[in-house]
């Protein structure tokens, strides 16, 4: 019934639950990061946009599908390392400010890197592009994607779940982004902590990359790059310091923006970013510590 | 003797600037252009020290008002013939008015600067990352609105027939300007007590300060100097909403970081460095000469070498070139 009022089919229900679940993965890439560095990785979206260049590439070459993603998680996770051992370890322990315009360059950096070489009008991203085909459920049409979408990213979840709760380097983290110094002093290996994070926050962002080349095929060298500046703004207005609230303001950004996206009339779809960023607003002005936290959270940053 | 000590802390910052405008007259017409830009990106770096250097909290927002201020600027003074070409569907009480350049600049600054206060009221209440996040949505906001709402301006379009009166004299009278109102600011009661809050928030609530009423003024005044140098930017060249946006938030902010944030030394410092470096190699680009090398660098290559060397700086000096001290002859 509200769905009717709203203007709101099944077939934007679905696609909007599919793109909250990409925002949630970034969300989470971000998140881990965040709680082990207090670093805000801009950077991250050039992280999916090189992986959806090797997807491209891959497909280009005609590899099959799974040398494309492996090709992809490679070079997601190269590049991951290299921002952690170039920028992000001489880094740690600056001012966030610092360290959030070192990300911006690092960002600005991909993208020129990628511009140069791939030229502005990018590549397209085949291999996967069958799951794009809808499967008909009486009258709702439902891609492929949505479905895919939905189940890897609730997958991926679950095992972060896991290894975070259930094993040591899991137990590790989750002390260090309570309180480095007190982790470290209890014998937990920063080094190794922040090198895990990094590389999971990274294989995170190739899941992403493979998804979103198969939502938007066509990829330009700012691919991303607006996902990843949404995703923030989910991230802090989910709560920033924790990666529950973190994933489940990704996925609330994701889903509003979707279904805002195809409610709204044509005309004033435009102005979608505005009705967006009004409510980031908002939202921070009447809770900012995060919309999902529960106690005040002490401001850190 | 104090007092003229304490005048060093201008002295440095707008003597560069007339260093810098001294050059540029030096140089062929076309080379002059990239000085002239690198006088209005002075302007905006500064604007935003103004708040973010003497608050300590970073905002992404300020491009926002330097788009406002070069809107403002730009429909006020696109000759009355020419703007229906433009902006076809503007709005009635901007179609037929047109005003003369130094009006226009000074609307830009108090548009700009009403604008800002309006979005500090709420948004200063904000601290850290949560501030930092809604300064973003303010400038997508701003972004999305200039880009699509045409009555107030060419939307997509892009800002042509703006009379082109800032030349290199107006660009450094600008920057001037801009340099003193961010140093008196700076001595002023109200610039100490924002510093303050910086240094120690506690502290400074101690003595009776508040946060909020700080930076709220300090938003302001930081939204009317970037407004103001929006329109010496629209009056350079012709603008849409894409060359305001992010490429721009982020090189203003790397220069300000790249300096040293805390310094209007540093402020200006970072913007000279940064665009005197993004100038050569654009030249580069084109086929220049170094002493005796001929350098001709393949296109794009400029922006990875600009981002490569504000990470480097950063990494090996994060408090900036300057250390994010004020300039000093001799020490006291």
């Amino acid at each position: 019934m509200i769905l009717a009022v709203l203007n709101i089919d099944w077939q934007t229900l679905a696609d909007a639950t599919a793109l909250g679940a990409i925002y949630a993965l970034m969300a989470v890439g971000i998140g881990l990061v965040f709680g082990v560095l207090r670093l805000v990785n801009f950077a991250y979206g050039q992280l999916v946009m090189a992986g959806a260049f090797a997807l491209a590439m891959a497909s280009q070459w005609d590899w099959p599908v799974w040398a494309a993603i492996v090709l992809c998680f490679a070079v997601v996770l190269v590049l991951s390392f290299l921002m952690d051992r170039l920028v992000f370890r001489p880094l740690r322990g600056h001012s966030p400010a610092v360290m959030l315009v070192a990300t911006f360059a690092v960002a600005f950096l991909l993208q020129n890197v990628a511009l140069l070489w791939f030229g502005p009008l990018g590549k397209i991203a085949t291999s996967l592009a069958y799951l794009n085909r809808p499967w008909t459920i009486s009258t709702v049409d439902i891609r492929k994607i949505t479905v895919v979408a939905v189940v890897v990213a609730a997958l991926c979840l679950l095992l972060l779940h896991q290894l975070l709760e259930r094993t040591e380097i899991g137990l590790h983290m989750r002390a260090s982004s309570m309180d480095f110094q007190t982790a470290r002093l209890l014998g937990v290996r920063a080094n190794r902590v922040i090198g895990v994070a990094v590389l999971l926050s990274g294989a995170l962002a190739a899941v992403v990359a493979v998804m979103l080349t198969v939502e938007t095929p066509l990829v330009t060298p700012d691919f991303a790059l607006r996902d990843t500046i949404v995703v923030l703004a989910g991230v802090v207005v989910g709560g920033m310091n924790r990666p529950v609230p973190a994933t489940l303001g990704g996925f609330a950004i994701g889903f509003a923006s979707g279904l805002l996206g195809g409610a709204l009339p044509t005309n004033e779809s435009q102005y979608l970013d505005s009705f967006v960023f009004a409510a980031v607003i908002i939202v921070l002005l009447v809770r900012p510590g995060g919309l999902f936290t529960r106690a005040r959270t002490v401001e850190r940053v | 003797m104090k007092r003229l000590v304490d005048l060093q802390a201008l002295a440095g910052p707008a003597l560069l600037v007339v260093v810098a405008a001294l050059l540029g007259t030096t140089v062929s017409v076309s080379t002059q252009g990239y000085f002239t830009d690198t006088l209005v990106k002075v302007a905006i770096v500064v604007a935003l020290y103004v708040f973010v250097g003497n608050s300590g909290v970073l905002s992404f927002g300020h491009i926002s008002f330097v788009a406002i201020g070069a809107w403002t600027a730009g429909v006020l003074s696109v000759p009355a013939a020419e703007k229906p070409a433009i902006m076809p569907n503007l709005a009635h009480f901007l179609r037929d008015r047109t005003t003369g350049n130094l009006s226009s600049l000074v609307l830009a600054g108090l548009v700009a600067g009403v604008c800002a206060l309006i979005v500090a009221l709420p948004l200063m209440r904000l601290s850290g990352l949560a501030a930092g996040i809604a300064t973003f949505a303010v400038l997508e906001i701003t972004h999305n609105l200039l880009r699509y709402e045409e009555k107030i301006g060419p939307g997509l379009n892009t800002f042509s027939s703006v009379p082109e009166t800032t030349g290199l004299r107006q660009a450094a009278l600008g920057a001037l300007f801009v340099v003193v109102v961010a140093f008196a600011y700076g001595r002023s009661r109200y610039g100490r007590l924002l510093r303050a809050t910086r240094e120690d928030d506690a502290a400074a609530r101690a003595v009776g300060a508040s946060v909020y009423r700080q930076r709220l003024i300090a938003f302001a005044i930081s939204g009317a100097l970037a407004g103001l140098a929006g329109g010496l930017y629209v009056h350079l060249l012709p603008l849409n909403t894409e060359s305001l946006y992010l490429d721009l938030t982020f090189i203003t902010l790397a220069m300000l970081v790249v300096g040293g944030a805390t310094s209007l030394w540093g402020a200006v410092v970072g913007a000279l460095a940064v665009s005197a470096l993004d100038s050569y190699l654009s030249l580069a680009e084109n086929g220049t000469s170094f002493f005796f090398w001929h350098i001709d660098l393949p296109a794009g290559t400029r922006v990875i070498v600009v981002g490569a060397l504000m990470a480097i700086v950063l990494i090996l000096r994060p408090a900036g070139l300057t250390g994010g001290r004020e300039f000093k002859l001799w020490p006291r």
